[in-house]
């Protein structure tokens, strides 16, 4: 029976972690992530769960012993945000190399110069091109969701690949909402026992972890991990059915928001989507045909499966609450490399949206519709990629 | 778990760290290694930062090792088998896993006293049960003998090169095995392949205590120390000899110099077969070759003290 609370996502996500029930957990404190870990280290002292908790010195040893853990052979997770995401790096690259399913909660903040705690994806954008899969969550209870699954998806003996999955700092880390939690046994039942492959303390069978890989095979273990990443679309649906089965809740690779007849369409990640439906729903009254895609999973990106569902739009603005500097938003390089191979493609806008935390108001979504629905009208686009919600 | 240590006894044992790895001829690093997983009959894990021994043991489809071994990065070999370490005790709780494993870090001076410093001090504060084994050869060798913090008084490296103006490194090295005796972990030691009894006597020891422990051995690098091949272990005794690189141990507080020279020689016997050192005998060079006896002097004066044997 499900329970229903008024929780944080912070606190949603501490709670899956704690019915998940892992063997190890690194820890270090970063706002906007502190609050989840700080719950987690209280089940642990509680003995509610029967982690071993690592206290490390910073996040790169976090990620360092994360990936010592894993490959002895158990189940690990840690959390972290923005800098520490940031300091990570060298290592995030080190665990999906050594296929070491890793679930990770990332709390989306934005990264210094100049220093901001506030929510923005600039922490986990940096970190796409990791060979981590990343999910993405509008809610707390799609970050509690998601976390369940995460660890299916990674653990899978198809896969094993590490999963960050990203929810928006303090926005939805720190607000309390009305969800539903699973029972314990449940999600117990649901992700199942931790399934070894290639233990490190498999004494009897001694293994080297991290060899010296040069020019003779090098580019075949990069294809490889290439490889697994197109087997993840796959799983990630099949453990979506399972986790509707249970829950009634229903996730795919992307959500769409009244898209199949909409000539205009907004592609927004994580909170912010949710405003933007109920500005969409307000077009819609107006008899503008409006639509929205929520991406979920962002690596592997479901290029195909996107341009597929945005192929009879006239006009799509994909909003990003990051920048490459010198270049797009990293989500409309995305959608933009997806919808190329299309004979009709819609026209394109990008709006950089919400850094460091500033508010996105239904004004800002009301804006980009209304120019959309010119676009649409006009088949011209007179700005490529905009600041928007601007102090000028 | 103590086996006798005595050649008879540890050349019946069969090698941890086995022939076909790719360490220059006459490195002092493997030798460590070798007589370090001698010393013990445990199963150990062995966590390794990136490092001429890394690379070089272990190249795409082969290993040296046969025993289970991870290698990440350059900075967090302590942190990552702390990592190994953690999820051990985790199993073990929930009655997943029942034997005795004992887990050994090896990083070089570069991975050890610089980059994974931090790494290091954390775990160690954290106080995992674990050997951190440190293969100083004083420099960063695995790259081209780059300055670092391990690096003598008056060394040529790569990075601090005697030129005409600036006569090598002009800072002391950083004495970490004190540094690390700082963090009040039960042992810490000072070892050379030289001495393997001692050496070896000083990592079963360490197996049979609790907690973190650190033991800092010199590993003659005949290319970075621009010095005769087969000199690796007699360079290794020169430094034990001249007091450069004393023998001694701090369990739970209390020092122990575990060999004493029967005659402390002079540090330029020491310097004198290597090439990394041949500038400062040169006599504009004079004061930095007598400041580096001094700082010899000084820091075996205070180490006598420490162990009350003055």
């Amino acid at each position: 029976m499900a329970k229903v609370v008024a929780v944080t996502g912070n606190e949603a996500c501490a709670n899956a972690l704690r019915q998940v029930n892992p063997d190890v957990c690194g820890i270090y404190p970063i706002t906007p992530q502190t609050d989840m870990m700080q719950r987690f280290a209280s089940y642990i002292s509680d003995g509610k769960v029967d982690t071993e908790s690592i206290l490390v010195e910073s996040e790169h040893s976090s990620m360092s012993a994360c990936i010592g853990a894993a490959a002895a052979g158990g189940r690990v997770v840690t959390a972290t945000s923005s800098q520490g995401l940031a300091l990570m790096w060298e290592m995030l690259h080190i665990a999906s190399g050594d296929r070491l399913p890793i679930v990770m909660p990332v709390v989306n903040r934005a990264l210094s110069a100049p220093l901001n705690i506030h929510g923005d994806h600039s922490d986990a954008m940096g970190a796409r091109d990791t060979g981590w899969i990343q999910i993405w969550s509008e809610n707390a209870q799609e970050s509690y969701d998601n976390v369940i699954q995460a660890f299916r998806i990674g653990e899978h003996m198809d896969i094993r690949l590490p999963v960050m999955v990203c929810l928006d700092g303090f926005i939805i880390s720190h607000s309390i909402e009305r969800m539903e939690y699973l029972e314990d046994q449940e999600v117990k039942d649901f992700v199942g026992p931790f399934r070894n492959f290639l233990p490190l303390l498999d004494l009897d069978k001694p293994k080297s972890y991290g060899p010296l890989i040069l020019t003779d095979l090098y580019h075949e273990y990069k294809r490889a991990q290439h490889e697994i990443m197109t087997k993840v679309k796959d799983v990630v649906l099949n453990v979506a059915k399972d986790f509707e089965k249970l829950s009634g809740r229903k996730y795919g690779l992307f959500e769409t928001y009244r898209l199949e007849d909409a000539d205009i369409a907004i592609v927004i990640l994580n909170s912010a989507a949710g405003t933007t439906k109920d500005v969409i729903d307000e077009f819609r009254e107006k008899g503008i045909k409006a639509g929205l895609i929520k991406p979920r999973l962002f690596r592997p990106f479901p290029y195909e499966e996107m341009a597929e569902a945005l192929k009879n739009t006239k006009a799509v603005c994909v909003m990003d609450r990051a920048d490459s500097f010198g270049g797009y938003g990293p989500l409309f390089m995305e959608v933009s490399s997806a919808l190329y191979p299309l004979g009709n493609r819609p026209l394109l806008t990008n709006k950089i949206y919400g850094l460091g935390g500033r508010d996105y108001l239904p004004s800002h979504a009301a804006q980009v519709l209304t120019e959309l629905n010119q676009i649409a009208q006009s088949g011209k686009v007179s700005v490529l990629k905009e600041y928007i919600g601007v102090r000028e | 778990m103590a086996t006798p240590l005595t050649l008879k006894e540890l050349s019946k044992k069969e090698d941890r760290f086995t022939h076909g790895h790719r360490m220059c001829s006459g490195c002092g690093a493997p030798i460590v290694v070798k007589i370090a997983l001698m010393a013990t009959d445990y199963p150990v894990v062995i966590s390794n930062a990136t490092g001429c021994l890394e690379v070089s043991s272990c190249i795409s489809e082969f290993t040296a090792w046969n025993v289970p071994w991870i290698h990440t990065a350059f900075e967090n070999a302590a942190a990552t088998l702390s990592g190994v370490e953690t999820m051990y005790r985790s199993l073990r709780k929930q009655g997943k896993m029942d034997k005795d494993v004992k887990f050994i870090a090896f990083g070089g001076d570069g991975g050890t006293y610089d980059i994974g410093f931090q790494s290091l001090s954390g775990a160690m504060e954290r106080g995992h049960d674990m050997i951190y084994i440190c293969y100083d050869n004083g420099a960063y060798m695995n790259t081209g003998i780059q300055r670092s913090s391990a690096t003598p008084l008056g060394a040529d490296t790569t990075t601090c090169p005697a030129g005409s103006v600036i006569p090598g490194k002009l800072r002391s090295r950083k004495n970490l095995t004190k540094i690390m005796a700082a963090h009040d972990i039960p042992y810490v030691a000072q070892a050379s392949p030289s001495h393997w009894q001692d050496l070896a006597r000083k990592v079963q020891k360490a197996h049979e205590i609790k907690g973190p422990k650190f033991i800092n051995v010199i590993a003659p690098c005949n290319r970075g120390w621009r010095s005769k091949t087969n000199d690796a272990i007699a360079l290794s005794r020169l430094a034990v000899n001249t007091c450069y690189w004393p023998l001694y141990e701090i369990e739970n507080g209390v020092t122990k110099i575990t060999v004493t020279p029967k005659e402390k020689i002079p540090v330029a016997e020491f310097m004198k077969p290597q090439g990394r050192f041949k500038h400062l005998f040169a006599p504009e060079n004079e004061d930095l070759l007598r400041q580096v006896q001094e700082e010899v002097d000084r820091e075996w004066a205070k180490l006598q003290k420490e162990a009350k044997t003055d």
